[in-house]
């Protein structure tokens, strides 16, 4: 009820806030918006927009196999404008699951580090003391390893534990835990040193007068207050979760090659780079920039919109 | 005090504008002042009135997006509001001293004050290193640091708040300003340091013949520092005029109001006297006077036209009470709010 | 003192707070460094009676706003008793009974610009302790007690929709003093409410506490730096310095005919808005560091009439016309009782 009550509340002084109003200056702000609004679009309806189902088996036919992009090179066909792979798979058409697959390891790793590392540093900032010191030595732990390196560790871990194939199914998952794992870092520092900031503020004093219980000012009083660089992180981790699952995919610890990602399918490509099929993995990772770089822009400007000495 | 001599420094119908998003704010508004040699003129206002920004058009410190949009400032006759920022910043540190609410934040914290002070004196006057730090020491004394022989090589964090003020005190005397623009220079201390930083700031005034602008919120430190005392309100002056006369005898009723709202220590009584509403935001500055709308004495002319500074008694006030077509018809309260 | 008889609304009893501000273990183990500890509340007994103000006054660090957060139980004190209407605050007792004790106390915070949720409605800030304690029926009467009780600090119930960013800061702390009144609490703490508030503001919100105090009998524990201000609306007054009571009295004695040397020196501190040509006596030296305090009286660096047993011995409290004063000089009788007046501003 009063969550609800606060997304309502900031979604109406949103559009009227100084923040929609830096956007709409920044024309290259609006490019990335527009970038990042067209490759999600086409992602998550890729279903129903893309021109062929990759992944069927049965609608795949070797014939049409290697075709090159339509405007380049001979043979090229309008059904497949992007040209297609050694097994007559549409290239575009991979592209735009793949990219519904990246985004949404992006999206889910987000998610869970965000829940992991705002729940701890909550706890850490507010509680404070020694549970404080053994969650923050636990955080300066685990940055001392590359994010990538966990990811590989754990993804290690699991394949140690399980079957491939059992692996292969449960590999999204895998995946989504390890990047999620290795990024909860970040939120639970910010959010703890702003946690530090406003649990001394007096409105947080007065719910305290009130006697009301330490969770429920967590939630209520200081968790709204401390989103905004949680917001401005977390869509900067996007861009780095969707290369990080796009590394780990081209390392081939990845997600299997039945359930290519964008990673999966510039590994793929680049495999027969080297026989002049560049299509097959140039336009992968074409995409993967674009996409990256478009979320990073809307990051910077949004971190850089919520920095009141910046305005 | 109005000194027949050329005034040091005149301002003359300065504007200060804010351009935002949503239109320009007017955050000073054709305010016109001069201040003679030697003399202290305070500056009193709530937060918000433009008393801060106005000292700092003066010294060619507004920050962006912040800009003069018209008036002139003139030191000893000539213009220093149009400078380039380099000339500007050698005026600054010669002619006119700066000292901000914050002691910490005027200081820098990796030299010690020492090292500050020699720096400034050696950039404004041709001292060797030798004589700039005797200089320097005689300066510390001056503002009555104690052991200043030692105090001077330390930084400013072993300072307590009031001795650092003081530091900052000698850093706007090095080049012997003519006008030391002060801003706030107590509000950030105790109150018994207050008393010793005004004491000093007077006396050093006397001793050097140095002008003062003393921007304050608090009329405490004006009635006893100032020599007269210009009253803003919402941009605007609403009264100036010499120090006593506009404590005693205000002609503009805002003045009155803000006096009678100081609580006094001569008898308790149940209420205290206060002005009703608050001063308007920059962007809802009403027609007319722009304290019409909390004024008990305000007419339908004050509604219509904006009153310039007028003679009223001793003072000079912005208000059509001392005009000869006095406030115009009465309006009521309820009228005046609607 | 208050009268004989009745039970005094807060007592508080050899009260203490000490905050351990030493660097973390390692760095003192590394530098052996010793713990430093601040006695920022070191031994103070007050009773304050049922619709009094007490006022504490002192300069910065000298503890009063401590006091005023160790009452309400933003901290745990370090040693000593605080008493609410003959509750030991300090026994563990069940939550709902411990609720119902908090709903009698209430704080008013200094900084109108921090003590409300920014990303709150005024109408959810009002109505919080409402809907905390249980105190409303259904959604209607929420609805009406949140409207009362702007109307109360001269809003609207329209005002409740708009966030805090929308008021200026007098308006802010009527939302505040909104706040504190939704539980309907008796005692009131309020910390330097008015010491972020340009004059003219202040007025009005000192006018609007001294309305509701006698409208709904409450009892304020007063804190400030603004000696004026404690003037106009304490029946007592406490003086704090570094951490103890140097004096109090009631508020016509206290400013009439101060007694500890310090309380003259405040008295003296005073600017003189009547244009009557006195000059602010300025006071040599400044407030000790509350890590490593004078010995025996801590004033007796600052302190005229010092000698060496003030350097040696802490004086007692020792009952005088009303209060009470600790300080050796008035205790031996050194140091003679001073009239003062004021000048009436016309």
């Amino acid at each position: 009820m009063a969550a609800t009550e606060a997304v309502s509340g900031w979604l109406r002084r949103a559009a009227d806030s100084d923040v929609w109003w830096s956007f709409k200056r920044s024309p290259l702000t609006v490019s990335a918006a527009i970038v990042s609004f067209l490759i999600v679009a086409a992602a998550f309806l890729s279903p129903i927009l893309a021109p062929h189902t990759p992944f069927d088996p049965a609608t795949l036919s070797l014939l049409d196999g290697l075709k090159p992009p339509v405007l380049v090179g001979e043979g090229g066909e309008w059904r497949f404008p992007l040209g297609t792979d050694e097994q007559g798979r549409d290239v575009l058409s991979s592209i735009m699951y793949g990219t519904r697959l990246s985004l949404l390891v992006g999206f889910a790793s987000v998610v869970v580090a965000m829940v992991l590392g705002i729940g701890l540093g909550l706890v850490s900032g507010y509680v404070g003391g020694t549970l404080d010191a053994i969650i923050m030595r636990v955080a300066d732990v685990q940055l001392t390893f590359p994010a990538i390196l966990v990811a590989l560790l754990i993804d290690g871990v699991v394949r140690g534990l399980i079957s491939v194939q059992r692996h292969d199914e449960i590999a999204i998952y895998v995946i989504v835990g390890a990047i999620g794992l290795s990024f909860w870092v970040q939120y639970a520092r910010t959010v703890r040193g702003s946690v530090l900031v406003e649990k001394n503020k007096e409105y947080v004093q007065a719910a305290r007068v009130i006697g009301l219980a330490p969770v429920l000012i967590m939630l209520r009083h200081v968790l709204p207050n401390v989103m905004g660089p949680v917001l401005v992180i977390a869509t900067i981790n996007l861009g780095l979760a969707v290369i990080t699952e796009a590394t780990l995919s081209f390392l081939g610890v990845g997600l299997p090659s039945t359930q290519p990602s964008l990673g999966t399918l510039i590994r793929l490509g680049n495999e027969v780079l080297q026989s002049g099929e560049w299509w097959i993995t140039v336009f992968p990772g074409v995409t993967l920039a674009l996409l990256v770089l478009a979320v990073n822009l809307l990051g910077d400007w949004l971190r850089d919109a919520l920095n009141p000495k910046l305005r | 005090m109005n000194a027949p001599a050329a005034p040091l420094l005149q301002v003359r119908n300065l504007r200060v504008e804010f351009p935002t998003r949503r239109g320009t704010l007017l955050a000073v508004d054709d305010v016109s002042f001069d201040i003679a040699p030697g003399e202290v003129l305070g500056v009193v206002g709530e937060s918000g009135a433009g008393k801060s920004l106005t000292g700092n058009a003066i010294i060619g410190l507004l920050e962006p997006p912040g800009r003069i949009a018209a008036g002139q400032v003139l030191l000893e006759g000539e213009r220093i509001d149009n400078l380039p920022y380099e000339r500007m910043r050698r005026i600054r540190g010669a002619k006119i001293g700066a000292i901000f609410q914050d002691p910490l934040t005027s200081l820098n914290p990796l030299y010690t004050v020492g090292r500050q002070i020699v720096e400034t004196i050696q950039t404004h006057l041709p001292l060797s290193a030798q004589a700039a730090r005797e200089r320097a020491l005689d300066l510390l004394k001056q503002v009555g640091i104690p052991a200043a022989e030692q105090r001077i090589d330390h930084y400013p964090h072993q300072f307590s708040g009031g001795m650092r003020q003081r530091v900052v005190i000698a850093l706007a005397l090095c080049a012997g300003p003519r006008l030391i623009v002060a801003d706030e220079p107590t509000t950030a201390l105790d109150v018994s340091i207050q008393a010793q930083i005004i004491a000093l700031l007077k006396r050093l005034c006397r001793e050097h013949g140095t002008a003062v602008m003393l921007v304050t919120h608090d009329m405490g430190v004006i009635a006893e520092t100032a020599d007269r005392v210009a009253v803003m309100y919402a941009g605007r002056i609403a009264e100036i005029g010499p120090v006593r006369d506009v404590i005693k005898s205000a002609a503009h009723p805002y003045t009155r109001g803000l006096m009678g709202s100081i609580p006094s220590m001569g008898v308790r009584s149940a209420r205290l006297v206060q002005i009703d509403g608050a001063m308007p935001r920059l962007t809802e500055i009403p027609r007319g006077c722009a304290f019409n709308a909390r004024c008990t004495e305000a007419g339908e002319r004050c509604f219509r036209e904006r009153p310039e500074l007028m003679a009223a008694g001793a003072t000079r006030a912005a208000c059509w009470r001392h005009d000869t077509g006095g406030v115009g018809a009465v309006r009521t309260k309820e009228a005046a709010h609607a | 003192m208050p009268d004989g008889g009745t039970l005094p609304l807060v007592r508080l009893s050899a009260l203490k707070r000490h905050f351990d501000v030493s660097p973390p273990w390692l760095v003192r183990a590394l530098e052996g460094k010793p713990r430093q500890i601040v006695q920022a509340v070191d031994g103070i007994d007050i009773e304050i009676a049922k619709g009094e103000t007490f006022s504490l006054v002192g300069e910065s660090g000298c503890g009063k706003s401590t006091v005023a957060r160790l009452v309400v139980g933003l901290y745990p004190p370090t040693a000593g008793k605080i008493e609410f209407d003959g509750n030991d605050m300090s026994q563990s007792r069940g939550r709902a009974e411990m609720a119902a004790l908090r709903r009698r106390m209430q704080m008013i915070f200094q900084d109108p610009f921090a003590s409300l949720n920014p990303r709150w409605r005024v109408f959810d800030i009002v109505a919080e302790p409402i809907r905390a304690f249980g105190l409303a029926k259904d959604a209607a009467d929420l609805e009406q007690r949140v409207g009362d009780l702007l109307r109360q600090v001269r809003l609207t119930p329209a005002d409740g929709r708009k966030f805090p960013h929308e008021f200026s800061g007098g308006q802010r702390q009527r939302i505040s003093i909104a706040r504190a009144l939704a539980s309907q609490p008796e005692f009131l703490v309020c910390d330097e409410p008015t010491s972020a508030l340009d004059v003219s503001v202040q007025a009005q919100i000192l006018n609007l506490m001294m309305d509701l105090q006698r409208r709904f009998g409450l009892t304020y524990l007063f804190i400030s730096h603004n000696l004026a201000v404690v003037f106009h609306i304490s029946t007592r007054v406490g003086v704090m310095y570094l951490g103890r009571l140097v004096e109090v009295a009631p508020t016509d004695t206290l400013f009439r005919r101060p007694k500890h040397p310090y309380t003259r020196m405040l008295l003296d501190t005073i600017p003189d808005l009547d244009m009557t040509g006195r000059q602010r006596a300025p006071v040599a030296g400044e407030v000790p560091s509350p890590i490593d305090p004078p010995t025996g009286c801590a004033f007796h660096p600052r302190c005229p009439f010092a000698n060496e047993r003030c350097s040696r011995e802490r004086p007692k409290p020792v009952e005088s016309e009303g209060g009470t004063v600790a300080c050796h000089a008035i205790e031996e009788g050194r140091l003679p009782v001073e009239e003062r007046s004021y000048a009436v501003r016309g």
